[in-house]
């Protein structure tokens, strides 16, 4: 799906990390973790081709990421659904409307209608459907990213410390869905700094855990 | 066809991405309906000046005038020998003795109504109109004055080349200017439209990170800009006209100031222009300022 192999970035002539390898294999289940300002989220970043490494080849879905033009980087994001942390909105536009954005852009509006009500049930958004989202709660703005990141049906989702903004009991809700979308056959990569969820959902998934520290990224496994 | 009706339709969908108002928006029309106001004064002046220049140039083509001696002894049989000459060339349609009114008149301007031209040698004048093919005005001139010593024939080329000259300047510059007035509506929308999209930032972003082409981001800016430079430049349009027709005439140049058969295609141009040029504009700025901002 995604493989990110001998991959450096770093900013200003810092490396961020150097000769970092990462393959996220159809239907697997991992996390990132490590501590913050490891680079996690350029991690992801370059997962998804909103960065370009600045060594090493990144390959989206069997092609080398450095050879797609921008409309060849626009086709590879429709099949990674991603949350972000602050999830990002388009202010103006009502919940649905930001939740049906990828189906819009692609010019499949016609199944928006359809898939945006049963979305929105599954995500428990079905009254808030109209609101804009600088009135939703932190909660319902990260379900509202998480059903827009999976309208689209994609390959992989990638989640940037999609609980970092939620009580205990909703960041449950949220791992759930997307232990969920995984049992889909659903590729996922949920970076968090948070130990305790990893923990939490070590029954309901088999999933791999990766830590980024120091500029390496290692599996982690007992000290979890 | 279909890009063009796509682009008046729209995608409602699309559209919406954008937040519909802002500054730029009513900045773009109003620059853009004072753009063409100008630019049909402009035009108007400058298709009127190529009209009156031509049809002067025209006249002066046609006629010549001949001067005869101001010999007062002389002055029939000159005339006769004169009109004799003339009525047997090739190429001169008629022939035509200006009266003792005609020629008071024509020296009125300078000294007055009461001249007493019987006591002056006034030089007689003969106007000449030329056939189609006209006659040789050399010829003509060598044989008058083997004739008539003294005559001269002035066929108003010396006067009509540098109006033709100054007509042509005048067109040149009105085109000129429409030129300038289409680079500063390019200008405008592009300033426009890359302060639209920096504003927009956050919407752009969002936009690609859901897998958004810049086709499609550039589009719903392109369809709202070149919409408002085509509204603007159509109600500049109607502001001209409306100015153009309550011009006080006079009988002068202003009484010819406006447009005249196939000029009126312009009126209907110049939004059509205005929309090319922000369609072209916008989608430039757009693409380049998508390629800087994400």
């Amino acid at each position: 799906m995604i493989e990110l192999d001998n991959v450096s970035y770093g900013h200003n002539g810092t490396a961020l990390f150097s000769q970092l390898s990462l393959t996220l294999a159809p239907g697997s289940f991992q996390f990132l973790t490590g501590p913050s300002g490891a680079g996690k989220t350029t991690l992801l970043r370059l997962c998804y081709a909103d960065l370009r490494a600045q060594k090493g080849k990144t390959r989206l879905f069997g092609q080398d990421a450095s050879t797609l033009d921008r409309d060849g980087v626009a086709m590879s994001r429709r099949r990674i659904g991603v949350v972000h942390q602050d999830c990002q909105f388009i202010d103006h536009l009502s919940v649905a409307e930001n939740i049906a954005l990828p189906l819009t852009v692609a010019g499949r509006v016609s199944e928006a209608a359809g898939n945006l009500k049963e979305l929105l049930s599954w995500v428990g958004l079905g009254p808030q459907s109209g609101r804009l989202p600088p009135e939703l709660s932190g909660g319902e703005r990260q379900r509202a990213a998480l059903a827009r990141a999976v309208i689209m049906s994609p390959d992989v989702i990638i989640a940037d410390e999609p609980t970092g903004n939620v009580d205990w009991e909703m960041s449950q809700r949220l791992l759930s869905l997307l232990v969920e979308l995984n049992r889909m056959g659903k590729t996922v990569l949920i970076a968090t700094h948070d130990l305790n969820i990893i923990r939490s959902l070590k029954s309901d998934v088999d999933a791999r855990v990766l830590r980024l520290k120091d500029g390496q990224l290692t599996t982690a496994g007992s000290v979890l | 066809m279909k890009g063009l009706l796509d682009l008046i339709v729209g995608d409602p969908q699309a559209d919406r991405v954008v937040p519909p108002t802002g500054v730029t928006a009513r900045l773009t029309i109003f620059v853009s309906a004072v753009m063409a106001f100008l630019a049909i004064i402009a035009l108007a002046l400058s298709l009127s000046t190529g009209r009156v220049a031509d049809r002067w140039a025209e006249e002066l083509a046609q006629a010549a005038t001949l001067r005869l001696p101001a010999d007062p002894e002389q002055a029939d049989a000159q005339l006769a020998k004169a009109l004799e000459i003339l009525e047997t060339t090739p190429g001169v349609a008629s022939t035509r003795a200006l009266t003792n009114e005609e020629q008071q008149a024509l020296l009125e301007p300078w000294f007055g109504t009461d001249l007493p031209l019987d006591t002056l040698p006034i030089p007689q004048l003969v106007e000449i109109i030329a056939d189609e093919p006209a006659y040789d005005p050399e010829g003509l001139q060598a044989r008058l004055t083997a004739e008539i010593p003294g005559v001269v024939l002035d066929d108003h080329a010396t006067w009509r080349d540098p109006l033709l000259a100054a007509a042509g300047r005048v067109r040149l510059i009105g085109w000129a200017v429409i030129l300038l007035i289409g680079a500063s509506v390019a200008a405008m929308i592009t300033l426009a439209a890359h302060a639209s999209l920096a504003a927009n930032a956050q919407v752009v972003r969002v936009l690609r990170l859901v897998g958004a082409r810049d086709v499609y981001i550039a589009r719903a800016f392109v369809r709202r800009y070149t919409l408002r430079a085509g509204l603007g430049a159509i109600a500049g349009v109607v502001l001209a006209l409306i100015v153009l027709q309550i011009l006080p005439d006079g009988g002068g140049f202003f009484a010819e100031v406006g447009f005249d058969g196939a000029g009126w295609i312009w009126p209907l141009m110049i939004p059509l222009l205005a929309a090319i040029v922000a369609f072209f504009a916008t989608r430039a700025a757009a693409i380049a300022r998508l390629r800087e901002q994400t």
